[in-house]
This record gives structure tokens, sequence and C-alpha cells, in this order.
């Protein structure tokens, strides 16, 4: 329970927290990584040469994303209404499904609930629940995608030293959440779905482009050129509200410290590198750990890690196979 | 948490740590800074609202313009139902009303050719309704006295729409260039080869919208406006007494009227003699 609220507290801004107590298994094997240091290094060069670099799970996310996104597309265009509206609100085969933060935004904005929003609300609750919150993030928002193209550009500018990464704190998406919540409650409008990329893009798509666009442009100029992945790191409130959601969900990236061999890569590519932080060398307290409610599920660290050491898993159905 | 009781350290600060609060301060400055930039670009949304407040006309079953633009969830399913395509989405120099619904009937007007108000069935938040939920205010004027009457249902069991305000009123805007008011007839493409608009013509299909442009007429006297408004009784060619005394058949809108703005696009005069001012309300 106290990790399930630390884990918590870290998507809200907290920093890591290093364990107090290491269970005996994970201190046996630590000893034992560590006993002959010839034989380890030998096994971690070893893993590296073996490790065929794969984007097995970017690729199947990638695929999945503009799956989704097409079908909102064509649903219009072929009007086959198979998946009908868009992000922020939409029937499938005339089941509603509404976007959890827009309904909040709405909720609080309009201070009247009716039964259709509802209903639409709690399908996708459910869905994400199952699904792991901010896969939402990951494996369906159209902003993921353009920002990660981005984000290659912007660490290949850093790399070449033309640019360097402005970091902000994390408790900024926080405020961010309260503040457009605030916002909603006493402008009465829903604020933040002015400048909400997600529904943006998932409109512009399906309905055309617009005006919008321009600010989309903004925000990944300012990802490459200024911080990293800043309004998915920074600002995003739909990313904590799903957040928040995943944090009770079985699906989820667990790390086996077993396997592990710390060498950080996985910090690298990650959304949310505060939730590896648990393969930091000693952070590790148990044998197999969850990555937490911040983290996307998107699979870049399952594809980088040489040794196998993070893998997707469903919390109970390991158990039952 | 017991460790051995240590001699009491005194927390000697290294420079290592000052390095580190100052970048530490640096960070909280900018995300304050961030935080206030982004919160103030959103609030530039007001901007258009405040200045634009009456000017969109709404899909029927709208409510009021500003709980329209709170409870709107902007998901455009309004716009996939429509036969005659009429409702477009709202930009960012709509402000807050980005992605929000609205109809240009110069453009393409809400014919009601889908009968049932599609629209306000598609709405999953209840910005488009039947019902207003009884918290809401209902605007004199907006009101209408009874159920609207649908031309084309007219034969049906059950004739009306079950619209319970009007969206806004049609209003003769320029008088001068009336062809009725005119005594001039009309003959052929209402708004000419190049206008794209659809409408139902009850006696072509009643379930298939038709370009205006495959509809041409040939009219005595001009009654466009009056010919094609969908609404039983909302507007009639009636001969008034103008200002210099001349009696002129002169299009009067009558309470009845929701809105719709079909007498907007189908007058073929340029720039339209009459248009529906979103949000009007009746006076009596």
């Amino acid at each position: 329970m106290s990790r399930f609220i630390d884990l918590f507290k870290g998507m809200l801004g907290a920093a890591p927290k290093k364990p107090e107590k290491v269970a005996e298994k994970v201190q046996q094997i630590m000893l034992l990584k560590y006993e002959d240091k010839d034989r380890y290094i030998k096994e971690k060069l070893h893993a590296r040469d073996h490790h065929v670099v794969s984007h097995k799970w970017r690729n199947r996310r990638w695929a999945v994303l503009l799956a989704v996104n097409l079908l909102f597309v064509v649903s219009f265009w072929l009007d086959i209404q198979i998946l009908e509206g868009s992000l922020t609100a939409s029937r499938f085969v005339g089941f509603h499904l509404i976007d959890l933060n827009s309904a909040l935004q709405v909720m609080l904005a309009h201070k009247h609930i009716i039964v259709n929003l509802v209903i639409g609300t709690f399908t996708v609750f459910l869905l994400w629940v199952l699904l792991g919150g901010r896969s939402f993030c990951s494996w369906v928002c159209p902003y993921h995608l353009l920002a990660e193209w981005a984000e290659a550009l912007h660490l290949k500018l850093v790399e070449k030293k033309i640019v360097t990464d402005h970091e902000f704190h994390r408790a900024t998406r926080t405020v961010f959440w309260l503040l457009f919540s605030l916002l909603a409650i006493i402008t009465g409008y829903t604020v933040f779905e002015t400048l909400s990329p997600t529904g943006i893009l998932s409109r512009a798509l399906i309905y055309g482009p617009g005006l919008a666009l321009g600010w989309i442009a903004l925000l990944l100029l300012f990802e490459i050129f200024y911080s990293r992945r800043a309004w998915c790191r920074y600002i995003c409130p739909i990313g904590l509200t799903y957040g928040v959601v995943g944090s009770v969900s079985p699906t989820r990236v667990s790390y086996h410290v077993e396997h592990c061999f710390h060498e950080g890569d996985c910090r690298k590519v990650c959304l949310v590198p505060h939730v590896l932080e648990v393969t930091i060398k000693g952070r590790a307290s148990d044998e197999v750990m969850g990555l937490g409610p911040d983290c996307t599920r998107c699979g870049l660290c399952i594809d980088v890690c040489p040794s196998g050491a993070l893998r997707y898993e469903v919390k109970g159905l390991s158990k039952l196979l | 948490m017991n460790a051995p009781a240590d001699p009491p350290k005194k927390p000697a600060k290294p420079a290592v740590s000052l390095e580190k609060a100052q970048k530490a301060r640096r960070k909280f400055l900018h995300s304050v800074g961030l935080a206030g930039g982004v919160i103030g670009l959103s609030l530039l949304g007001y901007v258009p609202v405040v200045n634009a407040r009456h000017t969109r006309l709404r899909p029927p079953g709208a409510l009021d313009e500003n709980d329209f633009l709170s409870s709107c969830i902007k998901c455009g399913q309004c716009v996939q139902v429509c036969p005659v395509q009429a409702i477009k989405l709202g930009d960012i120099d709509d402000g807050f009303g980005l992605g929000v619904p609205h109809i240009d009937s110069r453009q393409q007007a809400c014919d009601f050719s889908c009968d049932a108000v599609q629209c306000i069935l598609a709405c999953p938040t209840g910005a488009l309704t039947y019902e207003k939920p009884g918290f809401l205010n209902v605007r004199e004027g907006a009101k209408l006295a009874a159920a609207p009457i649908l031309k084309a249902k007219a034969k049906d069991a059950e004739s009306t729409l079950n619209l319970k305000e009007r969206t806004g009123l049609a209003r003769l805007v320029r008088p001068e260039a009336c062809l009725a008011m005119q005594g001039k007839g009309f003959k052929g493409q209402a708004r000419g080869s190049a206008f794209g608009g659809k409408m139902r013509f009850m006696e072509v299909d009643r379930w298939k919208p038709i370009p205006l442009r495959d509809h041409p007429y040939d009219l005595e006297l001009c009654d466009l406006c009056v010919r094609e408004c969908p609404i039983g009784n909302a507007i009639e060619l009636r001969p008034v007494k103008d200002a210099a005394g001349v009696v002129r058949m002169t299009p009067v809108v009558l309470e009845p009227c929701v809105g719709c703005g079909v007498c907007e696009m189908v007058c073929p005069v340029e720039p339209t003699a009459i248009a529906v001012e979103a949000q009007a309300l009746w006076k009596a």
C-alpha cells in the first residue's frame, strides 16, 4: 500500500524514494549478481551481443494508434458508422464512449450531467482501468505520435549540441490539472479543450484541418527546440486523469530485477523516466515490481532492454494461466 | 529509521548543494512561467467569445449560447449525422467555441430533411436537446408558442417537430433588394450553377436531398423564401404599405419561425435580402 501511495505521489510530481526495506530474495539476487565481477561483465556483454535491436512494441503501438484514428476517419468519410464522433466523445457501433478528461471538463463547466454522459464516461473508465490508464496516451492519442517524431528530432539536435533540453518540475502537470478544473468551474467554459492537441488533432483528421493546427505546430516547435516532450510531461491534464485511472489497472509493465544489468538504457528512451528509477542499482525492493500509474505502457523500454528485465504483464492473469 | 545514534552531525552544506538549490529554484521559476504562459494562452479563448457572442447560428435544440459552449464536448457527432452537412465546427479563432458546431445558413441551411432532428439525437452531452433541464432559464421570445409543423410531415400522423425554442429568427435585412417587393419574378437556379447547397424536395425524393442548382424555378413573382420554408406558417407574402405609401408584396416573418435559415440559403439576390439572426428573440 505504501508503495502504491509513493507511486501515486510520484505521478503528481514527488521525487521517487529509495526503498526502506529490500526483500531478502532481492538482496540475495544482488549479492549473486555482483559476486563475480568478471562473470557479471561477461554476462552483460553476452546479453548485449545477442540483443536484436527491435521495434516490435513501438511498431505494434503505432499500428494500433493509426488504426484507431483511421477508424474514426473512415467511419465518417465512408459513412460506415462503426466509430462515430472524435476522441473527445464517440459512439462505437452505437455505444457511447466519452473521454474521461473531456467529460470532467464538461461536468465541471456545465454543472449538469445527463445519462448518456454518465454511460459513456463509465464505459471508457472501465475500458482504461482494464487496459492500463495512460496506455490511452501512447496507444491512442494522435499528439503522442507527432510528439514522438518531434522528440526524435530534438534528441538529434541535442546530440549535435545545437539545442539543450530544459526540464520543468513534474508537479507542474498537477498544477495544470487543478487550474484547468478550477477554470472550468469558475468560467463555465471548457477552457482546456481550446488548447487540447488531442481534441484538435482528432477533429482535424476527421473533419478537416483548420487554423488550430498552428497551435499544434507551435507546441511541436517548443518541444523540438526547447523542452523534450514538454506537453505530455509537464502540461497535459488528460495524461494525469488517465494516470489516476491506471493506478488500479492490472495491465502494466513490470520490472524483474534478476535480469537487470542496471545500465539505464530504458530511462533514456522513456517519456516518464521517474517510473524507471526502480531500475537503478539498489532501488528495487521486490523481485517483480510494476512501474506505477504514470507509465504510459508504450513499451519503448521493453524494446530497448537487452536482458528482458522489463515485460508487459496483466496482473493476476499470469497466475491463472 | 533505527540507525545507530551518531553524534549529531552538522549538516554542513557543500558547494554542490548550493548549485543544486539554484538549479531547483530556476526549474521552479521556469515551471511557474510555463504554467502562467499556457493558462494565459488558454484564456485568450475569451476574446472571441466576448466579441462575437451573438453571431453564430447553432444547430436546432441548442442550449443558450453560454450553456451551449460549456456543455458541448466538441466531438462532432452532430456533424456526422446531418444529411445535408449543414453543421460545421468552430476553429481556434472562435476561442472557447473551438470545435463547437454552428450553421452558416447562406452556404448550407438546416432544412430538417432528417425529419427527427438527428443532431439532437446524436448529442452525447445534452448541449443539443429536446428537453432543457429545469434549472436552465428559457428566454422570453425564444420559446415557441406551439410545436412547429414540418411541412414535409404535414401528411404524417405526427406532423410537428419536437422543438421548444428557436435558435434564431429570419429578418428581411435588405428590403430594397427583395425581388417580391419590386414586383419581380424569378427564373433559373436560385443561387446559380456553382452553388453546392442541398435541399430536400418532397416531390423529388423525401429521403434524398438534391443540390439546389438541380431544381430551377420559373416564378411570376419571386416567393422562394415563402415557398421553400420548411416550417408551417412561419413566413408569408403579404401586401404591405411601405414608407412612401406604396403597397408591395412583402415577405413577413411570423411567430412559428425557428431560425433554420432556409430562406437565407434560397434568396436569389446577392447579398441576401433575408437572413437569419442567430439567437434573436420574437417580439410580438
